[in-house]
């Protein structure tokens, strides 16, 4: 395997030398970028009339940058729409970007033709949501998943079929079923299929579009932990895309957030959870039914957001989320907020995060929709996210007092004088009328998991 | 109703066969199967629950655990003949508010049916009508059981879609369901179920096919909704979130039966049931910190042709082995009461229960 080290990919008709061995060493070192996306975007055009003129175009990817590091699974969340099933498909290269670049390994895989693109294939594998349409009903299980060995000319040690019956064991099923049809298997058993076909060349990274989400929640978990234990023995990399937020946090180590083509933050898995930066993160979050009903009336910590999301075929100008932000100032309508890193491991693209200084502390005058929204959210959760705020700006003001030097990263991209003197003025702003009765007002604080991180370090 | 014979005792605690209830809907052994051509489908295999009017109900289990076959079969839209002009075979007793719903007049339970009860279904856009405007279809909804104009028709249809947070309700009540977003379809199929201000309300799965922003948005209203209306609402869904949103009780289904019941809050905390404690070990959880691993529950759901003997849990059931001579795979264990008004089906001795509950799967989760 280590010849397979050389940037260049490996000749096709060069078979996989290790055919048999149930354990691989992956060449990329754990934590090196495997995968490099800069200002991704996909625009499918809308065609009318006679001539089939372009009169507009979804912007379902809308320039994101990412990397993801070898070994590391990262987690896409997003509502339906957003962008992340089109994200997941340009990385695979199954649909050609309308603009950026797609690196992987360093070599660079944006424009690649299908023949060129074929040893790529063999790095690079995909498992699709539906087990029940991504396979093929009139082939074997055999065909099926030997069909990639056939497919890149390689023959693996000992033969295709004895290697497809380890892949089966593999993912835990009988190899004996070597000749049966996906009809006779259950929906969990055809996603282990389909994993199966996914790992049959050994990739390096496996892209998963929603890999759990049609199956009952006793079968989720025998999916998730078999991704899990496939992870650690193979050195498998993962991009998985998921609208579950609690799979997500369960199988993932960094995380992105989308929203209408856009990522608004990307962070390791314990920050985003502990403490969400952007509101959206934060109102998607909060979302989510908790399964306790002691709970049940604890509606207060939900924050509601309103109506749809927008369309993304003429997305919204500024922060696409100011039309249902419950921040939104006038620079969230004219200035596009850049994902910038305010903390080490997690990277917002937003005016005025959540638990942490205001980036744009000078704009305190909210948008008429922005209040609307505001009385949806209960006063508990925007006390508590101004104390918060309030927190962290001080704590940021003090950092940057003791050190100059800017050792902070977030002082870096706010101007230190007008951190230190606005920001507090900015936790009296009118997002935070209940601010002064500061600890009475913040009552579930015992079991909520967005308690202030300030408290944490 | 048909010729399936009734099994001496009901399953749970209702087994007294004499009439008058005293709950508000009380569903006595039920029993719905499809003769098919592999074999009789059990899919539901005698259940027996309570309802009282403002109280919440809410069924989890898995695909295939006859939770819809149980909703479908409370309003009475089995017997139509449908599954290849073979009829359902439809056993037991349906209470609702003094009336017993499967010997009843078909006609009888028609007047009932939307107007004292009525369903919400999960998939709007195909339980919508696509070539009727949101207007037409609600207004149908009540004309057929209030004897008014359109005119007034209509405007209860504005009405109720403000009710259900629709923007411009006047203007939205002449658009086509395909004009609506999926989180307003869901909501105009609320208003439409709640048109008639029914007594009776079921969510057949009211969210999954929704955003967890608008699932939020949609658990709010229809919890705020039955506060107003006073109704009962069975809730039916695989999410346990959903369930502990809303439910007062819980019914946990495997199989087509029961195997636990009782107050939300103490299947939760307390779950008796080894099926209870593997779906709550399987469902990664956000409000607690990150687990190593989930504990799922090994093999598949069972098929409902050949349901397994004894215990239809017992081929995935770690535990199997525990009670003597082999009873889990001959008998099958009926609902015996482990709490106040909580019941659970399982061979295993209550203590034992208590003990690996409390020793072995609480830890863990």
């Amino acid at each position: 395997m280590s010849d397979d080290k050389a940037v260049t990919i490996p000749a096709q008709t060069t078979g996989e030398p290790s055919g048999g061995a149930a354990t691989l060493t992956k060449d990329a070192a754990p934590g090196e970028v495997l995968l490099k996306v800069t200002g991704l975007k996909k625009h499918f055009p809308i065609k009318k009339g006679l001539l089939q003129r372009q009169v507009g175009a979804v912007h379902a990817v809308d320039g994101i940058d990412f990397e993801v590091r070898s070994g590391e699974t990262l987690g896409v969340v997003g509502e339906s729409g957003c962008g992340k099933s089109t994200m997941g498909r340009l990385i695979t290269r199954l649909l050609e970007p309308t603009d950026g670049t797609v690196e992987f390994e360093g070599r660079d895989i944006t424009h690649l033709g299908v023949g060129a693109m074929r040893p790529l294939r063999r790095d690079v594998q995909m498992i699709f949501q539906d087990p029940y349409s991504s396979l093929n009903p009139r082939h074997t299980i055999g065909t099926i998943i030997g069909a990639p060995f056939k497919l890149q000319g390689v023959t693996p040690e000992g033969g295709i079929k004895k290697e497809v019956q380890r892949l089966l064991s593999v993912v835990g099923l009988n190899p004996e079923h070597y000749n049966r049809y996906p009809h006779e298997f259950s929906g969990g058993q055809r996603q282990r299929i389909g994993i199966a076909r996914a790992l049959a060349l050994n990739p390096k990274l496996v892209v998963a579009d929603e890999p759990v989400s049609a199956l009952d929640v006793s079968i989720q978990a025998q999916v998730v932990n078999l991704l899990d234990d496939l992870q650690q023995e193979l050195g498998l990399t993962y991009v998985i895309i998921a609208h579950d937020l609690s799979v997500v946090r369960h199988v993932s180590d960094r995380i992105a957030v989308m929203y209408l083509g856009k990522i608004v933050e990307l962070a390791d898995r314990e920050l985003l959870y502990k403490s969400p930066m952007h509101p959206y993160t934060k109102a998607l979050m909060s979302a989510v039914p908790i399964p306790d009903p002691r709970r049940k009336n604890a509606k207060s910590e939900r924050i509601l957001l309103k109506g749809d999301v927008p369309s993304p075929i003429s997305p919204p100008s500024g922060c696409r989320f100011h039309t249902r932000c419950w921040k939104a100032t006038e620079i969230c309508k004219t200035t596009e907020p850049k994902l910038v890193e305010l903390r080490p491991g997690q990277q917002v693209a937003c005016h005025h995060p959540e638990n942490f200084a205001d980036q744009a502390p000078q704009d305190t005058v909210l948008l008429t929709a922005a209040k609307e929204a505001a009385e949806l959210v209960a006063d508990e959760v925007l006390a508590e996210s101004a104390q918060t705020s309030a927190a962290v700006a001080a704590e940021v003001a003090e950092a940057a007092e003791a050190e100059t030097e800017a050792e902070t990263p977030e002082a870096a991209e706010t101007p230190e004088a007008e951190t230190e003197a606005e920001i507090l003025e900015a936790a009296e702003t009118p997002e935070a009328p209940e601010a002064e009765s500061p600890e009475a007002d913040a009552p579930e604080a015992g079991d909520s998991e967005e308690e202030p991180p300030a408290k944490e370090k | 109703m048909t010729d399936l014979s009734k099994s001496g005792a009901a399953v749970g605690e209702p087994t007294a066969a004499s009439p008058a209830p005293s709950a508000f809907l009380e569903v006595r052994d039920l029993k719905v199967h499809f003769p098919t051509d592999d074999g009789l489908v059990k899919s539901v295999d005698g259940l027996s629950f309570q309802l009282e009017k403002g109280k919440t109900l809410g069924i989890v289990g898995e695909s295939g655990s006859g939770k819809s076959v149980t909703s479908l079969g409370i309003m009475g839209l089995h017997t139509a003949g449908q599954y290849g002009k073979r009829k359902a075979q439809i056993s037991g007793e349906i209470w609702l508010d003094g009336t017993e719903l499967l010997s009843a007049d078909p006609d009888h339970v028609r007047k009932l049916r939307g107007r004292q009860m009525a369903m919400i279904f999960q998939d709007p856009l195909s339980a919508l009508h696509p070539y009727y405007t949101i207007g037409q279809q609600i207004v149908e909804a009540y004309r057929i059981h209030h004897d008014v104009d359109k005119k007034t028709a209509k405007r209860r249809a504005v009405e109720m879609l403000d009710r259900v947070g629709i923007p411009q309700p006047d203007k939205r009540v002449d658009n086509y369901p395909h004009e609506f977003s999926g989180g307003m379809r869901q909501r105009a199929m609320i208003a439409m179920s709640l048109v008639n201000n029914p007594e009776l309300l079921i969510a057949d799965e009211p969210t999954t096919a929704l955003d967890v922003t608008v699932q939020a948005q949609i658990l709010d209203l229809i919890r705020d909704l039955q506060k107003e209306f006073g109704s009962a609402v069975i809730v039916i869904t695989h999410d346990l979130g959903v369930v502990a949103e809303l439910a007062d009780d819980l019914l946990v289904m495997y199989g087509g039966r029961c195997v636990e019941r009782g107050p939300a809050e103490k299947v939760f905390y307390e779950p008796r049931h080894p099926y209870t404690w593997g779906l709550l070990g399987s469902m990664p959880r956000l409000d607690r910190d990150q687990q190593e691993r989930l504990i799922p529950v090994k093999g598949s759901p069972p098929s409902l042709i050949n349901i397994p003997s004894g215990c239809a849990f017992n081929p995935r059931c770690p535990y199997a082995d525990l009670p003597k001579d082999n009873v889990t795979r001959t008998v099958r264990p009926e609902l015996a009461e482990v709490g106040s008004r909580h019941w659970a089906a399982c061979h295993l001795g209550k203590e034992q229960r208590e003990r690996i509950w409390t020793e072995e799967i609480a830890p863990k989760l």
